[in-house]
């Protein structure tokens, strides 16, 4: 059995709260790149070389992409053969306070839903814990901005929606969230489990790498769908009009229950951050 | 781009509002103030109170902005604009007592194109996500009320060149919707 300290995973999440939010992944800036060569709006093509310049400069000063640093969520892998000195949460939530405070990252976290005082520091983060065979210890730091996660929705379907039914709800749901969400957006679809797995399910899907197809030919085939009729939606780079108003579409299907088709579109700005450390 | 450029420095006129129409392109230079979802809050509840407000918003432009922190050396952390809907209850009390521009992302809803008609206002947009650019042309940024919130503080922020464009005018005209009209394929 493998043991590794607190403090170390403390020292990592900092570090990458840090980079998660200064350093736009290649992937992302690359498709950026991509759909701007294919952007037919001027007003787009303007849009789009804002962003790039945007990502530029964040990486070479080393300041956040979006002033939204976002809420703290990590999805950590926990190999079987894997141990924590100390306690896991109390690591990473320590972590986030310091590279929140060390990084010059928004605190954007009030303790209370409704009585709204700010924490201070960013804390507490979101944690998805899974334990996985082997000697992984993997931890993914998401920061989650709070204008693209306002424009995502869970939605109880019939079986009898069948697939023209959770098409046509995510669709929609881009559709009415028009300029809100940053567009362009990365759409996180949840199809299946309960209702709380189907909400997990569309964040964890925004982790995937853009340009990856899906591993099944049935939902890779759905995800160029359902990106195609987005992208004929007209919205555009921040809803002004245009033909890229997402970068990708991506699925992550689940076994239900025979009454229930659940389905959940968690949308991502166009600042899509995410990065990972093997401890 | 071919269009000309509207050089604005506030605070501006009702004259200057109502010859701004949507797709307009703004260059801002001169003192803007930031706030949104909390500080538009006690703003409106000072004036249901009918006490005095921090600062004078006559001519104004507010930008629903909270910026990152500063790092060393520079005068405002990244400071894009935040989802404007937030401020669509508060912004026409706003109007009514003489503010004239909002700089935000995302359309307006009926209550605030309305009393934009009403008292003359304009809505710009600046590229959400772009913060650390937009950044640049913030010269000098100070708070000036509610320190206590953080990002949320209201604070008097300098610009030079500060680029927008207008997405809903004072009459009606509504950008978002000229634009993806052009691109939606059916």
């Amino acid at each position: 059995m493998r043991s590794i300290p607190a403090d170390k995973i403390t020292e990592a999440v900092a570090k990458l709260c840090m980079d998660a939010n200064y350093y736009l992944g290649d992937d992302v800036y690359q498709a950026l790149k991509n759909y701007r060569d294919k952007e037919e709006s001027p007003v787009a093509i303007e849009l789009l070389d804002q962003c790039i310049r945007n990502a530029d400069i964040a990486r070479s000063s080393e300041v956040p992409i979006c002033q939204d640093t976002g809420f703290a969520v990590f999805f950590v892998e926990q190999g079987d053969q894997v141990c924590v000195d100390g306690n896991l949460k109390d690591a990473i939530s320590k972590g986030v306070a310091k590279g929140y405070t060390d990084g010059y990252l928004r605190k954007s976290i009030v303790e209370d839903p409704l009585r709204r005082k700010n924490t201070g520091d960013n804390t507490p983060p979101i944690i998805w814990i899974d334990p996985v065979p082997g000697e992984t210890f993997r931890i993914t730091c998401a920061p989650k901005g709070g204008g693209s996660e306002n424009m995502s929705e869970v939605k109880m379907l019939k079986p009898s929606d069948g697939e023209d039914g959770v098409k046509n709800f995510v669709v929609d749901r881009i559709k009415r969230s028009g300029a809100n969400p940053c567009p362009p957006v990365i759409v996180g679809v949840g199809i299946g489990g309960t209702y709380d797995k189907c909400a997990w399910l569309s964040k964890k899907a925004l982790l995937r790498e853009l340009g990856s197809k899906h591993p099944d030919p049935y939902y890779a085939e759905m995800e160029e769908e359902l990106l195609n009729r987005i992208n004929n939606l007209g919205i555009g780079p921040q809803g002004l009009g245009g033909r890229t108003t997402a970068l990708a579409v991506f699925i992550e299907a689940h076994p239900c229950h025979i009454a229930s088709l659940p389905a959940a579109v968690n949308v991502q700005c166009h600042a899509a951050r995410h990065k990972h450390v093997d401890l | 781009m071919a269009e000309d450029i509207i050089k604005l420095t506030p605070p501006i006129t009702d004259e200057i509002v109502a010859s701004l129409k949507a797709g307009d392109r703004v260059s801002i230079t001169g003192v803007i103030y930031s706030a949104r979802d909390a500080a538009h809050k006690r703003l409106v509840d000072l004036i249901e109170k009918g006490e005095e407000l921090p600062i004078d918003i006559k001519g104004q432009i507010i930008y629903y902005m909270g910026p990152s922190p500063a790092k060393p050396g520079h005068a405002i952390g990244s400071a894009g604009p935040t989802t404007s809907y937030r401020m669509d209850a508060y912004s026409p009390t706003l109007n009514e007592h003489g503010l004239k521009g909002a700089i935000g992302k995302g359309a307006r809803g009926p209550e605030v194109v309305e009393a934009m008609k009403k008292y003359k206002g304009v809505y710009f947009t600046a590229t959400g996500g772009a913060a650390a650019l937009i950044s640049q042309s913030i010269k000098k940024a100070d708070i000036v009320a509610y320190e206590d919130l953080g990002a949320e503080a209201i604070r008097r922020l300098e610009v030079e060149d500060f680029r927008c464009i207008v997405a809903q005018d004072c009459h009606g005209g509504n950008y978002y919707e000229i634009g993806v009209n052009e691109y939606r394929r059916d």
